[in-house]
């Protein structure tokens, strides 16, 4: 499947993806990955608040919220198609 | 006379309460369980102080078994030994020995959350690294078996090189075995060296050789990862020129351009991958009733109202249980004073017990029970995980006014009382949104304002129908809009100015949702409430018995002994020092419209905004037998010495928008004090409240009189 265009902030409510590569120049991604967004990691996108932003995701039943401006740091390959 | 035999103490109790075996440092993520094991370790065998020159509050207790005595420390929770934030700073500062008036811990108890090992590995594996003696506890088990979750813990101890002991908090069960490891904690060897990430290890080894660095292995590796940060200025300065410079030499050959916090996770989330492969069983399976809530309340709008829900049902508790109770206090500490003065006879002595010392500090326990509620509610939503869903729904309309979610619950809770609010305040992890949000917080229409407000608003404002609402009510709403303007506005301003600054990242755990454990909740009011009752209770002392002496003192002793008690002291309170003091600053307020009685009751309300109704009750009662229920009588017919009317609607307006703004309110300067650690941020905050309230006041009345 082509990750070309898509990241954490493109994932429909419920679908999942692989993180497959991080611009990790950015501080707040940094501190991101310390909190387990890494390549090769599975997410879901458990949810939005009013307006779409932040984000939730769900990884290995740990939720995090990120905002908009930095999950578009996040590239995914998207696994299956969400609802 | 004493023998000296009488009092000595048993020798046996001395040695038990000094000797102490080990020194165990408590580290884990945040919402790991941590809390509520040290507490089910160490019961009520603890200190609560705080860490030097920082608000954070440092958990000291001790666990005793048969033949040992060993200390535990409760560290701020942390994801990683790279410090984020000044809480994670403290517990990596604590870890390495760095902080002051902490001893360097013996062993380390790594508290694990089985239903979140993902992340809680990636700390315990460095953790490990440490090379000190370590005891895992696997908490949260009862709930990741329910989660459909199974740990292997032969595996995960073989894997980590340390002991793994499952534990339940809530149960206590496996708590027993716990114990007895960390008692004899420092007879276990090290955790031998594991090499995840072996450049870097082989890095800090050959460093830890060619430097002759008094440094440990665990130290340097740290040095390698995060570089000459604040916290390692201090070894840093250990090492020499040369030391230095191979670090960066082989910082730099090591990470070439990927930062090296970015390398740190990549490789250690890989290896924790695979770790979790080997220890965690069966496929998680994440449908529980708590996901079902959690899954209803993600979706936005649900949310969103459910939020406001719950702050609805605060809200009601607040005042609806709090009201009986208030109600006694003050029926309580009037019944008091008049004791006081049956007992003792109308003396000087008795007036400062009883309108000084009883009066002014009943006037703020009346709000005790406000306060412990609310700190009940906001310790439940934090213990219950909603508080981090709260401040994820209201994050974007935060951000608009350039705070972030975090400041949603005090902001709210500051609705009843800015105490609870701006203690609240500790969940924000940024120093500057943090001291914006205190800032902001008193501007909220706080429960003290209500009386102010009711009295003022009652007697002056037309009742009038605007439509098909009341002016009144259309009054009482917009002091309630102008506070949250103000409110924002100044968070806006500081966040721009004084506090400028880049934006903090916003990474917010979301957990799930779970039973708050009874005990840590208790613990937690305990300590906020003793927190409150010290700090603003000695301020508040101080400042009642003042501002008693200044009415008070000097006495009028040339009036007429047939006169009626309520001319007589309103005749005292002009003479005394208050009055006067209202006098000299009269031509300050007379652009407002005050006369120089409304000017000593807003200086006398100083410890507690509601207090200026009591007093104006006294100035105003000249000639006048009745009591409080014609207070507003009393305002309204109150002339000056020229026969204008002193109480104008403009005046009345200016006066409410003073309330709105000033800080008239010991209790949160003295929180304020405290949760910034400075007296600078109160007195700015009540220079500057102040002086607001004194421009709106003077705009409504110049405007409204022109």
């Amino acid at each position: 499947m082509a990750i070309n265009g898509s990241t954490l902030a493109t994932l429909k409510r419920g679908q999942r993806g692989v993180i497959r590569a991080i611009n990790s120049a950015d501080p707040q991604v940094q501190r991101l990955m310390v909190l387990g967004l890494v390549e090769g990691t599975e997410v879901e996108h458990a949810s939005s608040a009013i307006g779409g932003d932040p984000m939730e995701f769900r990884l290995f039943g740990c939720g995090i919220s990120l905002r908009l401006e930095h999950a578009r740091h996040f590239k995914v390959a998207p696994v299956g198609a969400g609802d | 006379m004493t023998s000296s035999a009488e009092i000595r103490v048993p020798a046996d109790e001395i040695t038990v309460a000094k000797r102490i075996d080990a020194s165990i440092a408590v580290v884990g993520n945040p919402n790991s369980g941590k809390s509520t094991l040290f507490n089910r370790l160490t019961g009520l065998k603890q200190r609560i102080g705080n860490y030097p020159g920082v608000t954070v509050e440092k958990h000291i207790g001790l666990l005793k078994t048969d033949d040992k005595v060993v200390e535990l420390v409760d560290l701020p929770g942390t994801h990683s030994l790279s410090a984020h934030s000044l809480e994670e700073q403290i517990a990596v500062d604590v870890i390495f020995g760095r902080m002051a008036g902490t001893k360097t811990p013996d062993g380390v108890l790594a508290v694990l959350d089985a239903t979140n090992l993902y992340q809680g590995l990636f700390l315990v594996q460095q953790l490990v690294e440490l090379e000190l003696p370590t005891v895992v506890a696997l908490t949260m088990n009862d709930a990741a078996e329910k989660s459909g979750i199974q740990v292997d813990t032969a595996e995960l101890s073989a894997l980590l090189g340390v002991p793994v002991y499952p534990v339940v908090a809530t149960t206590g069960a496996g708590l027993d075995m716990l114990r007895h490891a960390l008692a004899g904690i420092i007879e276990l060897t090290p955790p031998r060296r594991v090499r995840i990430w072996p450049q870097l290890t082989a890095a800090a080894e050959r460093l830890a050789q060619d430097s002759r660095a008094p440094l440990r292995f665990a130290e340097l590796e740290r040095l390698l990862i995060d570089g000459p940060t604040a916290s390692n200025q201090l070894i840093v300065g250990k090492l020499s020129d040369v030391a230095r410079s191979q670090i960066e030499a082989v910082r730099a050959e090591l990470f070439e351009d990927e930062p090296p916090i970015a390398r740190d996770a990549r490789i250690r989330y890989t290896w924790v991958r695979e770790v979790l492969g080997k220890v965690q069983k069966s496929a998680p399976v994440y449908v529980t009733w708590r996901s079902k809530v959690t899954d209803f309340l993600n979706r936005p709008v649900p949310g969103t109202i459910g939020l406001f829900f719950v702050m609805a049902i605060v809200f009601q508790a607040v005042f609806a249980w709090a009201t009986p109770v208030m109600d006694a206090i003050d029926a309580a500490s009037s019944s008091l004073s008049g004791v006081v003065f049956e007992r003792l006879g109308d003396t000087a002595f008795s007036s400062l017990i009883a309108d000084g010392i009883i009066a002014g500090v009943g006037s703020v326990v009346v709000f005790l029970p406000q306060i412990l509620i609310l700190f009940l509610f906001i310790i439940l939503l934090e213990d219950s995980g909603y508080l981090a869903r709260a401040a994820y729904l209201m994050d974007r309309l935060m951000r608009s006014v350039g705070l972030s979610g975090q400041s949603i619950i005090p902001m709210i809770s500051s609705f009843a009382c800015a105490v609870p609010g701006i203690m609240a305040t500790r969940v924000i992890p940024n120093r500057r949104d943090r001291i914006a949000t205190i800032m902001a917080a008193p501007f909220m229409t706080c429960s003290a304002r209500l009386p102010v407000y009711a009295l003022l608003i009652a007697a002056f404002v037309p009742a009038t129908k605007v439509g098909f609402l009341n002016l009144q009510g259309l009054v009482l709403m917009g002091l309630y809009l102008f506070g949250i303007v103000m409110g924002i506005l100044t968070a806006l301003i500081m966040r721009k100015t004084a506090l400028r600054g880049p934006k903090p990242p916003f990474a917010l755990m979301l957990p799930e949702f779970r039973r708050p454990n009874l005990q840590t909740v208790a613990i937690q009011l305990l300590g906020r409430a003793k927190v409150f009752l010290k700090r603003a209770g000695t301020v508040i002392f101080a400042v009642a018995v003042v501002v008693w002496s200044l009415a008070y003192f000097p006495r009028a002793d040339d009036l007429p002994a047939d006169l009626d008690p309520n001319t007589a002291s309103a005749l005292q309170m002009e003479q005394s020092w208050l009055g006067r003091a209202g006098k000299v600053v009269e031509p300050v307020f007379e652009p407002l419209g005050w006369d120089w009685r409304v000017s000593s009751a807003v200086i006398a309300s100083f410890p507690a905004r509601e207090v200026v109704i009591a007093v104006l009750g006294t100035v105003y009662a000249v000639g006048d037998d009745a009591d409080e229920g014609t207070l507003s009588g009393r305002l309204k017919s109150a002339t000056r010495p020229d026969g204008s009317k002193v109480f104008t609607l403009p005046m009345v307006i200016g006066l409410l928008i003073f309330y709105a703004c000033c800080l008239q309110c010991a209790a949160t300067l003295a929180i304020i004090r405290r949760e910034t650690n400075s007296w600078r941020w109160p007195i700015f905050a009540w220079t500057y409240m102040t002086t607001i309230g004194y421009i709106g006041a003077l705009l409504a009345f110049q405007l409204g009189s022109a």
